[in-house]
């Protein structure tokens, strides 16, 4: 891969805590190498506020490969930046060339109030799951994991819909910030499996519930939550959401 | 025993949700303890197992293939180079089968065969496949499993989970573990807690190396406290340095990351023949490659243990046969097993004759992209480039810390009441880990071991009413650690943590890395010394206290990491042996291979905290009366 620098201007989300108005910052950045992730270009630029006395710029991270859904950045006016299924953490800073301006704010959502600069508190989501997102098996209950044998297509399905990483940016990405996609992954999981059979429709529907009570808006269908998943997690689960909440007799469309 | 009625009474402190606490939380909770769980992330589903990619052992024997809880035990113990405890590995062996059962009742969604049964692959280090995986991204799937059993016993009122709070120390009353002082990282406040017992569960150390494949907040912090507090660190200089991560591409780099050991199954090791060679890897002839594994240990190739495939790399590139810009790393292909596995499986299914390359590749690519999909993308995303058409490079990192608080077999440290579960403890793994044991172990430590050895002790407690944390030793302890980050933000010196970080990692990975020497560790350790003295005159950090302030919480972190480095070179110079991950240059074979020395070495290093540079080494004598000691061959 050829390598090259670049000289960038940053416009940051500055908001010192949950009661501050916030505004943007424009800050210059120097001699970026396109080899660094996204991530360490605000390492970089943090490292010179704090030389220079300044406040760095407070963030969600963590594992910086893609997997703990820490990070959440709204880049340029899309989570996670640019490329398709991927985080703000695995993104490179070979996406950019010299001379770009980059537009960088946090999460927007009533659900997720701002806590410090491009941080957010998601711990709606956490609630939700407490809500139902699980399968009511103590510890010790269980028996031969080869007992049950589960159809190879399913079970890739209910992978696919596990691999979600509570991110939010589905939500950061719909007008209505609705949590649907996040949900619907979590039903789609248990769902898709015999063992999540026996709670199905208490889970759909007490789920839901948690996703209203926490502010979140409704699904209109606009599909901008599934272009911006960083784990391609399809609108199909919406449907099947749809359908376990109608098996459960109710309906999610209001 | 303690009876349910009794349990209500009785309050866990549980500090971490990675697989060991967020399973420990899960089941006690459902016992009936009263708990209340820890995590710095803002969501207990965010600690670092999420990241595990390979898989997870246990002895099922589902292959047919002669496993069996003896030879889990057996590979683990010779996987460690005979510095584990028999007795800790045999109980995890025994377990290893009730973890799997447990994870698929609540949802795991394992790799399945088309007969939908569960599916495995192999790991390095052993010659049965018993690893269940889900694509590269198992430890994700577990923890997903492991977190919602802990949410739904939040919402049954039995766990109360803190979020983005951090253990900044342990208190402790008549000698027994009885809470902890923490700080709520939203808001800066700090907090007391009490409980009858005080379980850490928080993980590796191995950032103490600045670069590791850790996640960026992993840190010592919960048992460094402990430790201070009287908890003897078992082995601290045992590291895993793991053989195949992306190698570090410049000065910028904020972490490593890993490709799963799983891809040594169908990846082939090599390098050039000819030293400072040009060529592009896909340039190079088959006959001019040196798939040095293969030829230095036939009978396991690929698949030797973590160490030995690093140490491996490590030599060809210090000889010169390193590729790609820096010359530190060695390629990892998978164009053979592409072809001649996946492509010609693939082929035969469809009925396609005499297929060409072309096709081959074609068809392998959709195999190789359910096994290892993620990991794949993951790579490109990182180097730029597509491993399904050029060789991955890859050079070793730091990955995981075998040392850890020294805990007895019912995983309690040496101060009473206090346990230590899952990486953060020293138990299982002796000097090495075997892959995918350390899932294994996390969830073995929470969902099977520690709700059972916990009664032993609270049954005694049953009497002790809560003390309120109004107790003068709760008092003490915040005042303690008030004053030390005061202290921190009085400094405002012109350095920043992240330099005295990157600093403590270079002296660590120089001196303290992959090859260790009495010269170099001894320096190593006056270095650390000069570094303290530095960062506690000379660092900065801005913002306030009352805040949620990163760079403050960053600053304690590395301020423990500094003395904890100290102490892993000190336990590095006193074990004049090679074993496992660690290498002392003094004793090695002629061949170049680690020389253990179970004459004067065969113990489990304990050290008990003195003061100020200053610790005292007790020695737990290692018995081995099932797998007897022999020269680890894996040729
Ligand atoms: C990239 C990668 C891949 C891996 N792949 C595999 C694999 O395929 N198979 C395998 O067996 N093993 C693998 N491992 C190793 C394995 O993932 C870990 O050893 C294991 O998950 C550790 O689990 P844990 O519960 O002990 O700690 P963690 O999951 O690290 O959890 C630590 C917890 O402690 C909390 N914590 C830490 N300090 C504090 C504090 N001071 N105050 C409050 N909370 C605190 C954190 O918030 C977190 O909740 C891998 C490791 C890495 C890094
Ligand atoms: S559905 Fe996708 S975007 Fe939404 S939380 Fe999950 S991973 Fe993130
Ligand atoms: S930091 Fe973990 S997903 Fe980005």
């Amino acid at each position: 891969m050829e390598h090259y620098m670049m000289n960038l201007s940053l416009k940051v989300w500055r908001q010192k805590n949950a009661a501050d108005k916030g505004g943007f910052v424009t800050y210059p950045v120097k001699n970026i190498s396109s080899e660094m992730s996204f991530l360490e270009m605000i390492d970089v630029l943090n490292e010179e506020l704090i030389r220079d006395g300044k406040d760095p710029i407070a963030f969600d991270h963590d594992c910086r490969e893609g997997i703990c859904g820490a990070c959440s950045m709204y880049i340029n006016g899309r989570p996670h930046g640019p490329w398709e299924a991927n985080t703000t953490c695995q993104l490179h800073m070979r996406a950019y060339k010299d001379g770009d301006t980059i537009v960088i704010e946090p999460w927007r959502a009533n659900a997720f109030p701002v806590i410090k600069d491009l941080v957010v508190d998601r711990s709606s989501f956490d609630r939700i799951i407490q809500a139902g997102g699980y399968i009511s098996v103590n510890t010790g209950n269980a028996v031969d994991a080869n007992a049950i044998a589960i159809n190879k297509d399913n079970a890739d399905a209910s992978f696919a819909a596990a691999s979600c990483i509570g991110c939010g940016a589905c939500v950061a990405a719909c007008k209505n910030s609705s949590a649907l996609l996040f949900v619907s992954a979590k039903v789609s999981h248990l769902a898709l499996l015999p063992q999540g059979e026996p709670e199905r429709r208490s889970r759909a529907l007490n789920m839901v519930a948690q996703m209203d009570k926490e502010g979140f808006g409704s699904c209109t269908n606009t599909g901008a939550c599934e272009a911006v998943c960083p784990k391609e997690i399809s609108i199909e689960n919406i449907a099947r959401l749809n359908r376990e909440y109608m098996f459960a007799g109710a309906s999610v469309s209001k | 025993m303690v009876n349910p009625a009794n349990k209500r009474k009785l309050e866990i402190i549980i500090v971490g949700t990675g697989l060991a606490g967020a399973s420990a939380a899960a089941s006690l909770g459902e016992l009936g303890y009263k708990v209340k769980a820890f995590c710095f992330q803002d969501s207990p589903r965010r600690a670092h197992s999420i990241a595990a990619q390979g898989g997870i052992n246990a002895a099922k024997n589902y292959q047919n293939d002669g496993d069996s809880i003896f030879r889990l035990f057996y590979d683990t113990v010779k996987g460690g180079d005979y510095r584990a405890r028999e007795s800790n590995v045999h109980r995890l062996a025994e377990v290893s089968v009730n973890i799997i059962d447990q994870c698929v009742a609540q949802g795991v969604p394992f790799a399945r065969e088309y007969g939908g049964l569960l599916n495995n692959r192999s790991f390095g280090g052993t010659q049965v496949k018993r690893t269940f995986y889900a694509a590269g991204q198992t430890g994700q799937q577990l923890l997903i499993g492991a977190y919602q059993a802990l949410e739904r016993q939040v919402a049954l009122g039995n766990v109360e989970m803190h979020s983005r709070h951090e253990m900044l120390d342990m208190v402790t009353i008549d000698g027994k573990a009885r809470g902890i002082i923490c700080r709520n990282l939203v808001n800066g406040e700090l907090e007391r807690h009490f409980g009858h017992a005080v379980l850490l569960c928080t993980g590796g150390y191995g950032n103490v190396f600045y670069l590791s494949t850790n996640a960026m907040g992993s840190n010592v912090t919960a048992i460094w406290k402990a430790h201070k507090k009287g908890a003897m660190f078992g082995n601290p200089c045992f590291t895993q340095i793991h053989p195949t991560c992306i190698p570090v591409s410049g000065d910028h780099q904020s972490k490593l990351t890993l490709m799963s050991e799983s891809l040594r199954n169908d990846g082939r090791i090599w390098v050039p023949k000819q030293k400072g060679e040009t060529r592009k890897a896909n340039d190079i002839p088959e006959e001019e490659r040196d798939y040095y594994l293969e030829r230095r240990y036939p009978a396991f190739g690929n698949l030797v243990p973590r160490d030995v495939a690093s140490r491996a790399a490590k030599e060809r590139c210090d000889a010169g046969y390193g590729v790609g810009t820096t010359k530190q790393a060695v390629y990892l292909d998978f164009k053979f097993n592409l072809i001649n596995k996946y492509g010609k499986a693939e082929a035969n299914k469809h009925g396609i004759e005499n297929p060409d390359t072309e096709t081959l590749i074609r068809l392998g690519k959709e195999l190789v992209k359910e096994e290892y999909g993620n990991l794949f993308d993951m790579y490109e995303k990182i180097t730029g480039e597509n491993p399904y058409e050029v060789p991955m490079r890859i050079y070793p990192a730091v990955h995981y810390t075998m040392g850890g608080l020294w805990v007895d077999y019912e995983l309690m440290t040496n101060v009473k009441g206090l346990y230590c579960l899952g990486e953060a403890n020293f138990s299982d793994h002796g000097a090495n880990r075997l892959g995918a044991s350390a899932l294994m172990q996390g969830l073995a430590d929470g969902y099977f071991v520690v709700p059972y050895t916990i009664g032993n002790y609270l049954a005694d407690e049953i009497a002790t009413k809560p003390i309120p944390v109004s107790h003068e030793a709760f008092v003490q302890t915040e005042k303690a650690v008030k004053e030390r980050i005061e202290t921190l933000m009085n400094i405002k010196g012109k350095q920043t943590v992240e330099s005295f970080h990157k600093r403590l990692g270079k002296i660590m990975w120089e001196k303290c890395g992959m090859a260790r020497n009495a010269k170099g560790l001894q320096e190593a350790i006056k270095e650390i010394q000069e570094l303290k003295k530095e960062f506690w005159t000379d660092v900065r950090i801005p913002g306030d206290i009352n805040e949620m302030n990163p760079e403050l919480d960053k600053a304690g972190r590395v301020a423990d990491f500094i003395e904890l480095g100290e102490l892993m070179c000190k336990d590095a110079l006193d074990r004049n042996e090679s074993c496992g991950g660690h290498f002392r240059e003094e004793s090695q074979t002629e061949e170049g291979e680690a020389k253990r020395d179970d004459e004067n070495f065969a113990y489990v290093s304990a050290w008990e905290f003195k003061g100020e540079s200053n610790w005292e080494l007790h020695k737990e004598k290692l018995e081995f009366e099932v797998a007897k000691p022999s020269q680890r061959s894996y040729k």
